[in-house]
């Protein structure tokens, strides 16, 4: 049995924003059936009781001063934007024809 | 001897004593770029006016007796994941072509003030995702070693750049084996620090669990003093670690392995291998013991699923990192017509903009991820992840430093594991570890394989923050090795 079939990667592909064509489909949706036969090897392991660790230092909430410090000029926040309209990032519509 | 030749720590001392002029240093390397780029393609971005600009005002701060430190005028190389205000950065992909960042990273900026003068940017996987450097966009780099075959990744152009002497120093970024591995298969030294020992700030980001930047350099000593320069506490990164930077130079100096006690994992080692890369493993852990050093075999039984553990977590992270290019705020933008919505604008964009491997780790990640799986596969491999911590944890009751070969083999040929992304996965099967627990490790260069007189690196573990270790045993063993061969590995080199 596949570990993912090619409608599931299709799904993925589609929550993660990426518009495959049908070859890739094909080629990623059997890659990442041997991939993730291979990663599932972490099954394996007894670690019912064992902590996860998302990280590997103990360091937690870290704050800095709460202070007014230099940051980027609106000019240099927009100077790597694909679009620009009166000082502002310009998007593409972002709600449906019908909405 | 040439200026391209020397090392950091000479060129640092000739440029302080006025011998030669940080322009003279930085043009020799312009010049030796331009010799061998068609051949090697370490670089993706050289810019000459604006390095020779940073050499002059490193010599005009010195004729004004400003005191600068040991590596001002000393020409460094950046992997192009280090935003740099005055040159573009790529991360190797399509998706950021022709990006200039608003800003510097903490790494390019600390080095800057130490008077650095940056070459250029190098090449890498995209996004740092690989082992070759054939995942970039912009063609792959070539080990100077045999140009047929793959200088590392994923920091591969930053390790090329340094073998094939265009740069004496550069930096790199470690998530997996990035740093280690190009070290170990060009016949250098690189070395991931402590995590959280080097800022991310301003790194294009991977995995942030994972990520650290290190240096790279053709000895050890000059590696520490890289090192130094650019380590340290930074506000700027919330993980950053609040401690004092190891004494890595005062380690790299005192290359004494006396009585010092070394762990060889037993878990690294025989199927897999190839016959040279363990011979002269076999021989470097034999040297060290001649030498003093206790030598005693250790157990690491997790390590043997950290490989799979790790392409959980990282693409796991990859996957929400990545979610930043997203068409709007900068890098590429396609098919805003006028018809198309931002979420179909956003989806064409990031296929056409995103390489291959980029694209599998995105989606395996948000497969790990998604609920239904989220436990047996993301959830599972922190927990493999906590094993591997107290694998460390009991081996260094034992032990001091932790030792094995870097990687399985030596340089592969380019195209040979290209679309076969387990067999690329194989070549970290050693370094990953110490990602995981965030441990410092080092790879030095221990001798050529037999089989194909390609460089074998020798990976050296040491504890969180025991960074220093890693250069006190790397000094030591490359003290012995390059007495044993009458010069470094690398001067047995073909030239180019």
């Amino acid at each position: 049995m596949s570990a993912i079939t090619r409608d599931e990667v299709a799904h993925l592909a589609r929550l993660s924003r990426l518009a495959l064509a049908d070859e890739e489909l094909d080629h990623f949706a059997a890659q990442l059936d041997v991939i993730i036969g291979a990663v599932a090897r972490v099954a394996e392991v007894a670690a019912d009781d064992i902590p996860p660790s998302s990280h590997a230092l103990p360091i937690t909430n870290v704050y800095r001063p709460d202070e007014v410090r230099p940051s980027l000029t609106p000019e240099q926040a927009l100077s790597g934007a694909p679009a620009v309209e009166d000082g502002r990032f310009r998007v593409p519509r972002i709600l449906g024809e019908e909405a | 001897m040439s200026l391209i030749h020397k090392s950091a720590a000479d060129l640092g001392a000739l440029i302080a004593s006025g011998e030669v002029s940080a322009v003279e240093v930085a043009q020799a390397h312009l010049d030796r770029i331009a010799a061998v780029e068609p051949q090697v393609n370490a670089f993706l971005h050289v810019d000459a006016e604006t390095t020779l600009e940073q050499a002059r005002v490193v010599d005009a701060r010195r004729a004004a007796g400003e005191d600068l430190g040991p590596l001002a005028g000393v020409p460094i190389a950046h992997k192009d994941v280090f935003t740099t205000k005055d040159m573009p950065t790529t991360a190797g992909s399509k998706i950021l072509e022709g990006w200039r960042p608003p800003y510097d990273a903490t790494v390019t900026r600390r080095l800057r003030e130490a008077g650095l003068v940056i070459l250029g940017k190098t090449n890498l996987d995209e996004f740092a995702m690989g082992s070759s450097t054939e995942n970039s966009a912009y063609g792959t780099t070539h080990n100077p070693w045999d140009l047929s075959r793959i200088p590392g990744g994923s920091s591969g152009g930053s390790s090329a750049a340094v073998a094939a002497y265009e740069a004496p120093l550069s930096t790199g970024t470690d998530t997996g084996g990035s740093i280690r591995q190009p070290a170990a298969v060009t016949g250098i030294v690189g070395m991931k620090p402590t995590y959280g020992g080097s800022s991310r700030y301003g790194v294009i980001a991977f995995a942030s669990s994972l990520d650290t930047p290190g240096p790279f350099a053709r000895n050890v000593m000059d590696a520490a003093l890289l090192h130094e320069a650019f380590s340290g506490h930074d506000v700027m990164d919330s993980t950053s670690v609040d401690a004092p930077v190891p004494s890595v130079v005062e380690a790299a100096r005192n290359a004494d392995v006396a009585g010092l006690r070394i762990g060889v994992v037993k878990e690294f080692g025989g199927d897999g291998y190839q016959p040279g890369v363990l011979a002269r493993f076999h021989e470097t852990v034999e040297l060290l013991e001649s030498m003093g050093a206790k030598v005693f075999e250790v157990s690491c039984p997790s390590f043997d699923v950290a490989l799979p553990a790790y392409y959980l977590i990282a693409p796991s992270e990859c996957s929400s990192n990545l979610a930043r290019f997203d068409a709007m705020r900068y890098g590429l933008r396609v098919g805003d017509d006028g018809t198309r919505s931002a979420e179909e604008v956003m989806a064409l964009t990031r296929a056409q903009g995103f390489g291959p491997e980029v694209k599998r780790r995105i989606i395996l990640g948000t497969y790990a991820l998604s609920s239904g799986y989220y436990d047996a596969y993301y959830g599972q491999a922190q927990k493999v992840r906590t094993l591997i911590a107290r694998d460390f944890e009991a081996a260094f009751q034992q032990v001091d430093v932790l030792i094995s070969p870097t990687t399985p083999t030596t340089a592969f040929a380019i195209g040979e594991r290209a679309d076969d992304p387990l067999a690329m996965y194989l070549a970290d099967l050693c370094t990953i570890p110490a990602n995981l627990a965030g441990n410092a490790a080092i790879s030095v260069p221990c001798g050529l394989a037999d089989e194909d007189g390609l460089p074998v690196g020798l990976q050296i573990m040491a504890p969180v923050l025991g960074d220093d270790r890693c250069y006190r045993v790397g000094a030591a063993v490359e003290k012995a090795l390059e007495a044993r061969w009458g010069g470094s590995l690398l001067s047995k080199a073909p030239a180019l």
